[in-house]
């Protein structure tokens, strides 16, 4: 069962050197209390597992502005420069993975897999050092599981039970993330109580979720 | 109408009645402006909605509904919200009956090079690797050639792929190209655009139908 906790005392158990998988989509659903606390804990050298980049003074952006961000595996940079700076100046190591594929390697570690068949990169340069299984004659490319420490989640709601439901399109990674933590940190907009949620309309199971900090900002 | 609008319209002109549909940003959403009558088409955005709808009047935006391109969007009745990995399962499966993107260069074998240019600009290929592999037509639609007046449509791509050989037709200001074994084949000119015109501002081979030439 989660513990209620403020995202001062969630950023604390985050340490250095910790892989962070953050869910978000250009900054909408992003955790920005959780993202905001991590600021302000100014912890250095993460490894972070995002869609996207966001912009430099939303989501992720913050972190890379703050310079907490050593490296990343990410689908897309377009909207923020900054990212794109640290890269080309050698200060922040990016693996770009197609969002589709990104999202199957999370969702594996999750569910206590060890990577998916994707034909998703076959004859680019994602396939490079990886290996090509066939099968049913048809060629898939081996992509391992990624695994994260912490993953950091925005819900709109939680029972008191953990269970989780979504906004709109602020869905996006968030259930896929939340899955994928050995520990998992959930910033919700409200706690209702338990039984209020329908059983048939939860989206994440409170078994997920380790902690639940209700939005700061 | 307008060159954005021709485009728009010949895009539109693809879509069957009943097609999902994921259109990239940028010139591909023009489309939207230009569903034939009778014609239903549902709007797939690959952060997590089907049943895409029209842009918000002003003031009523909400900050949870954008589409993949990072716009405001409403939702039809009958859309649904789902997570990133049942997105791609829709895209990667071989639910999206067509999707349409732009391009950086394209090649006569319908390889796809609109993700990257080494040392410039590394935006990422966010979803469109997923899309060009997992949609079940993929339509490339973009100026024939670039802002210097380059080709873009080649013998061989050379930056990097976005895909291999799963571009089935190329839709220009300038002409319809269809990709086929046997190569590019012209299949129509907009109005005022000669052959002539269409060979000049392309690097690979075209195959002319005798109707055309």
């Amino acid at each position: 069962m989660f513990k209620r906790i403020t995202a001062a005392e969630a950023a604390a158990m985050i340490k250095d050197r910790s892989r962070v998988a953050i869910g978000g989509f250009l900054a909408v659903g992003a955790p920005e209390s959780l993202i905001d606390a991590v600021v302000a804990a100014k912890t250095k050298d993460l490894h972070i597992i995002v869609i996207a980049s966001d912009w430099e003074d939303r989501g992720i952006g913050k972190l890379v502005a703050n310079r907490q961000v050593r490296s990343a595996q990410v689908s897309h940079l377009g909207t923020n420069r900054e990212i794109q700076a640290q890269m080309n100046a050698g200060e922040i190591d990016i693996e770009l993975v197609p969002q589709g594929t990104l999202m199957e390697r999370v969702r594996a570690f999750g569910a206590g897999l060890g990577g998916v068949l994707t034909p998703t990169g076959l004859g680019t340069v994602v396939q490079e050092g990886k290996q090509i299984i066939t099968l049913d004659g048809k060629d898939y490319l081996l992509e391992p599981a990624i695994p994260s420490d912490f993953a950091l989640v925005k819900a709109h709601k939680a029972d008191e039970s953990g269970n989780l439901v979504y906004s709109k399109t602020a869905r996006n990674s968030n259930p896929i993330m939340a899955k994928a933590g050995r520990i998992t940190i959930v910033e919700v907009d409200e706690i209702v109580p338990t039984g209020e949620l329908d059983p048939e309309h939860i989206v994440t199971p409170g078994v997920f979720v380790d902690y639940i900090v209700v939005k700061e900002v | 109408m307008d060159k954005r609008s021709r485009i728009g319209a010949r895009i539109a002109a693809e879509f069957k009645d009943g097609d999902y549909v994921n259109l990239g940003i940028g010139l591909p959403t023009e489309a939207v402006n230009h569903i034939p009558e009778g014609v239903r088409v549902t709007l797939q955005s690959e952060n997590g909605i089907l049943g895409t709808g029209p842009q918000p009047a002003e003031g009523e935006e909400h900050p949870d509904m954008i589409n993949a391109g990072g716009g405001f969007i409403t939702a039809n009745p009958g859309a649904v919200f789902f997570d990133s990995a049942l997105s791609f399962a829709i895209i990667r499966g071989g639910h999206v009956d067509v999707t349409v993107l732009g391009a950086l260069q394209v090649d006569q074998h319908g390889n796809l090079a609109n993700w990257m240019i080494p040392g410039k600009m590394v935006p990422g290929m966010g979803g469109a690797m997923d899309l060009v592999t997992g949609a079940k037509k993929v339509i490339v639609a973009m100026e024939h050639v670039d802002k210097r007046g380059n080709p873009k449509i080649l013998k061989e791509c050379n930056l990097p792929l976005t895909a291999k050989g799963k571009v089935s037709l190329i839709i220009t200001d300038l002409c319809v190209l269809e990709v086929t074994p046997a190569g590019l084949v012209l299949k129509e000119l907009s109005d005022g655009v000669t052959v002539q015109q269409v060979i000049d501002a392309t690097e690979a081979e075209l195959i002319i139908p005798d109707e055309l030439k």
